[in-house]
């Protein structure tokens, strides 16, 4: 029972690619434009970029990008809840015609599928309130910072810290951020998602963006082969950017803007 | 079994720093630990009502709460209330303020064995009763207690290993912070495991050493 089960899995894996390499060839953006309807597939376990809201209604960062580009098409949108797994296949499969799902790039997945430029800030940093000074690792001197010991945050501070600035190291996430929001620490080392999300209690204490440690943003993906819909996403991103659309979604979910790499 | 100590030879330095640190927060703790239980248990057979009733609130509240939460609320809890210590200095005025609750019960438990002929000889010897306290009746108490007094000491020794938890770098977190960089935990934890056996070993010795100096009174008449 359970090889037959496999022989059928097999085939269909096996036929899968032949599908959609097929269907590829129609226009998706004339698609979208005939129907009307983008269909985006959105996380909706992955606050702040997608979380289901308490009208139980998907909401956040990707939500509103997904928003902003179906608005300026001037077409409905339908958002696809996926998980992080299985978010690529429903794209190969043409159940959506883009993934915004703070999606990273990486060379393996740039074999399966393009990438629009970036819409979204992904990054490890430190962080700490306007009143610490600080704009590069060298401005740490004499200076503590809090951070998760063994967290890429960690190791990657530790190569660029300066050598009489004082790295506190904590057992886990919660601690790290227990010694900031205390003021044990004056800023803290993690992701700007774990940041946006402190920010979002308001604390007495916040953590700003002093500079990034190493950047991975996200990128809104598409099926390849098709050049009309990556240029009219890459435009619309362009201008979204360039009118403080995105700014805003930016400072709404991660309570900061964009940062200035990412800006243009 | 693949046991590669190899990695770990370059961490000499990281270790000792740790040790030494361990040590160093065990015995301040212990000297401050032991000053509180012994005031403690005063306080706990004082005659003064709100004396007793507050050292009671105070073993009570000790042991019965958790060491880390203890820390805890003094690391990250106290400054809410305005008053900010370093996580070195946090971790010391916890393991003294742990130490002294349960050393204020174990020397209470001294002092109860020590019978009223003490107490009156001390009288008739025309002292007070605190000088009968501390000249007569406190270390034939404690001598009473010492054992107990060792293990809690121990205790402390170990449980400083928790202290690691608000980034102070004594022993256990050298070893969580090396083996963070070279993924050798089996290894990382044992050596750190046998420093703190070496360490309770030659503590042990220490107390002996010291029973046998200070308390030889106890059997000098067996």
């Amino acid at each position: 029972m359970l090889t037959l089960k496999r022989l059928a899995l097999a085939a269909v894996i096996a036929v899968l690619p032949l599908t959609t390499s097929f269907a590829a060839k129609a226009d998706a953006l004339a698609d979208i434009m005939k129907n009307k309807v983008l269909r985006v597939a959105v996380p909706q376990d992955f606050p702040p970029f997608g979380s289901v809201g308490p009208d139980m209604q998907p909401r956040g960062y990707d939500i509103d990008t997904a928003a902003l580009i179906a608005k300026e098409l001037g077409v409905k949108l339908e958002l696809v809840p996926v998980s992080s797994a299985n978010r690529l296949p429903f794209l190969q499969t043409k159940k959506v015609d883009l993934v915004i799902s703070s999606l990273g790039k990486n060379a393996e997945r740039e074999k399966q599928i393009d990438f629009t430029v970036a819409y979204a800030p992904f990054y490890s940093g430190v962080f700490g309130p306007a009143s610490v000074k600080v704009a590069a690792a060298a401005d740490l001197s004499k200076k503590t910072i809090g951070v998760t010991r063994g967290a890429l945050e960690d190791l990657e501070l530790s190569k660029i810290v300066p050598v009489d600035a004082d790295v506190r190291r904590f057992e886990d996430n919660n601690t790290t951020i227990a010694a900031f929001l205390s003021g044990q620490v004056q800023m803290i080392a993690t992701g700007n998602v774990v940041a946006a999300a402190i920010l979002e209690k308001n604390p007495p204490n916040r953590p700003e963006p002093k500079f990034v440690i190493k950047d991975s943003p996200c990128f809104i993906g598409l099926n390849k082969d098709e050049p009309a819909l990556l240029a009219k996403v890459n435009e619309i991103l362009k201008k979204t950017k360039a009118d403080g659309s995105l700014d805003a979604v930016s400072k709404k979910w991660l309570g900061a803007p964009l940062p200035a790499d990412l800006k243009s | 079994m693949n046991l590669t100590l190899a990695d770990l030879t370059d961490h000499g330095e990281l270790f000792l720093r740790g040790t030494a640190l361990t040590i160093a927060l065990t015995f301040a703790s212990l000297i401050a630990g032991m000053a509180l239980g012994v005031l403690g248990a005063a306080g706990r057979r004082s005659t003064l009502a709100p004396v007793r009733w507050i050292t009671g609130a105070y073993v009570e509240l000790i042991r019965n709460t958790p060491f880390i939460i203890q820390l805890f609320f003094i690391f990250f809890g106290l400054p809410k209330l305005g008053i900010r210590m370093g996580s070195l200095e946090a971790a010391f005025l916890a393991m003294s303020i742990n130490l002294g609750g349960y050393a204020t019960e174990i020397i209470r438990a001294g002092l109860d064995s020590i019978g009223r002929g003490m107490w009156e000889a001390g009288a008739s010897l025309g002292l007070t009763r605190w000088q009968s306290f501390r000249l007569v009746i406190l270390v034939p108490a404690l001598q009473k207690v010492y054992p107990a007094l060792t293990s809690q000491f121990i205790i402390i020794l170990l449980g400083s290993s928790v202290v690691s938890q608000i980034a102070v770098e004594e022993l256990t977190f050298v070893g969580s912070y090396i083996q963070s960089r070279n993924f050798r935990a089996f290894e990382t934890t044992l050596i750190v495991a046998a420093i703190y056996l070496l360490l309770v070993l030659v503590f042990k010795w220490i107390c002996a050493a010291i029973d046998k100096r200070v308390f030889a009174f106890a059997r000098a008449g067996r």
